[in-house]
């Protein structure tokens, strides 16, 4: 029957609430106590550095192409060794969308994103990162990786002087 | 002439009290409200101001008092500023034939703790639960917005549709206490709460209250999800602090009504009078903001076929029977 179904309808969500009611709220009461979030989590950028402490990026502009709002620029220089850096490097903060995409274009895993959340602040221009506000000592992510070990042509090894390469091929020992 | 001066001056402390307590009530019992709803939704509610949040009503008048007191182009100047003030006013006049505790014998002269023990004090009551609905009205006429006057014709409709039932709920009450006035019907139930002896009109009464007092599950003028918030859209400040006030207000007075016609007003053991009838006031209140947690609001055609086929019917029912039965009874 109908009524019996409405007043059973209507009492029910009475009993729901009261349960809840000595529940423990899943709120996180934020400045006293804070989520540690997990360790992929899209928050603050950095630059990161290789296994043996020289500079990942090598100022190949992808991040700055990849990024949808525009908030990574810098300027690219050469070394005496012919290795690129980049002589500044810029993310502005205040535009960020923290969509990882630089991270996804990067190369050379220069730059990463780390869990570090709390960057908000009053005046916009501190919101403005500076190369040596993003450059971090360690590795980030891959503890492993050195670009310049796989890649790099002839920059900082010979020509196929990396360990898993082989060298250059003679086009002519290849002939039938 | 000495005799008048005191009773005047206790008259005054009376009506102070009265207006200190009610305000400070309706103060805190907004801080409940969103407390109690918080835990209900597993939040914690405001808790940043003070220990536990407790100067969360304080910080709201301020926030209230401090913001643009804004008129509408085209809004009926005059009405539009005055229809706050009748809500919150005739709320807080209800409270003047409330009792709340048997009269205090203080320096050999007996002090009814009631303002004024009108011996016709529901009707007065109800006299000012319509006057109500003016404030609610003439605030929604005079905003010149669509969606005020939806509230407010809304609301005029529910009030007027629910009155009926909120009338009738209570014959049975003034028959078993014989009288109008709100102290004999406290009175009446010395040994049984109006509660025990009148189920199914507490529970007419309880649904028609609701309505009245146009709170959750029966907020149809206010509901925010069909027309903004109804009547008050167009305010904002202190006046809509008024209409908002006015309606916790409003709870209070609810929660003394229900104390008084059914709980067995100031009756109870152990505990002084006073604290037995705040503590069934706030009890009703919890009730209130319980259901507020629990229920949603139901389609507005929905509200007044309710009203009119279900509980008018049944309040008619009610009285026939309460009638025989206390006739039977008695004889």
């Amino acid at each position: 029957m109908n009524l019996w179904r409405d007043i059973k309808g209507t009492l029910q969500p009475f009993w729901v609430t009261l349960g809840y009611l000595f529940k423990k709220p899943v709120t996180i009461q934020y400045p006293e106590e804070k989520r540690t979030p997990p360790p992929r989590y899209r928050a603050r950028i950095v630059l990161t550095c290789n296994p043996d402490g020289s500079e990942r990026c090598v100022a190949c502009q992808l991040c700055s192409a990849a990024c949808p709002v525009n908030c990574i620029s810098m300027q690219a220089a050469e070394a005496a060794d012919g290795r690129r850096y980049a002589a500044w490097f810029r993310i502005n903060f205040s535009r960020c969308i923290f969509c990882g995409l630089c991270t996804e274009a990067c190369p050379t895993m220069a730059i990463q994103t780390t869990p570090d959340y709390e960057i908000c602040n009053r005046d916009v221009l501190k919101l403005v990162h500076e190369k040596e506000d993003l450059l971090i000592d360690g590795c980030g992510k891959d503890t492993e990786y050195n670009f310049y070990e796989h890649s790099g042509i002839g920059v900082v090894n010979e020509r196929g002087g990396n360990e898993d390469e082989y060298g250059p091929v003679d086009p002519k020992s290849l002939l039938p | 002439m000495n005799d008048l001066l005191i009773s005047l001056v206790l008259i005054l402390v009376k009506l102070g009290l009265i207006l200190g307590v009610v305000l400070t009530m309706a103060a805190y019992l907004v801080l409940a409200e969103r407390k109690i709803l918080g835990r209900m939704q597993l939040r914690y509610g405001p808790n940043r101001i003070g220990p536990g949040g407790m100067m969360q009503p304080l910080c709201d008048v301020i926030k209230l008092l401090t913001k643009e007191d804004f008129v509408p182009d085209r809004a009926d100047k005059w009405i539009f500023l005055f229809a706050p003030g009748l809500t919150a006013l005739a709320a807080l006049l209800s409270f003047a034939v409330v009792p709340f505790s048997p009269p205090v014998t203080l320096f050999g002269r007996e002090i009814p703790m009631v303002v004024c023990d009108l011996n016709i004090g529901l009707l007065y009551i109800f006299g000012l639960s319509s006057l109500a609905v003016y404030g609610v009205v003439l605030g929604g006429w005079a905003s010149n917005s669509k969606y005020s006057l939806l509230g407010a014709l809304r609301g005029l409709a529910q009030l007027v549709s629910y009155e009926l039932a909120l009338g009738l709920a209570l014959v049975p009450v003034v028959m078993s206490a014989k009288s109008f006035s709100l102290n004999a019907i406290v009175m009446a139930q010395a040994d049984w709460p109006n509660l025990l002896r009148h189920p199914l009109a507490f529970i007419i009464f309880m649904i028609s209250i609701t309505a009245e007092s146009k709170r959750t599950p029966f907020d149809m003028p206010e509901a925010e999800n069909e027309i903004v918030a109804g009547y008050h859209t167009e305010y904002s400040g202190m006046r809509f602090g008024l209409f908002f006030v006015g309606e916790y207000i409003n709870l209070v007075v609810i929660g003394a009504m229900t104390t008084v016609f059914f709980l067995g007003g100031w009756h109870g053991p152990f505990l002084p009078p006073v604290v037995w009838f705040i503590l069934k006031v706030l009890f009703v209140a919890f009730l209130f903001i319980w259901a507020r947690g629990s229920m949603p609001r139901p389609r507005y055609d929905q509200l007044m076929h309710f009203g009119w086929k279900v509980l008018i019917p049944l309040a008619l029912l009610n009285v026939v029977l309460s009638g025989a039965i206390s006739l039977a009874v008695n004889s």
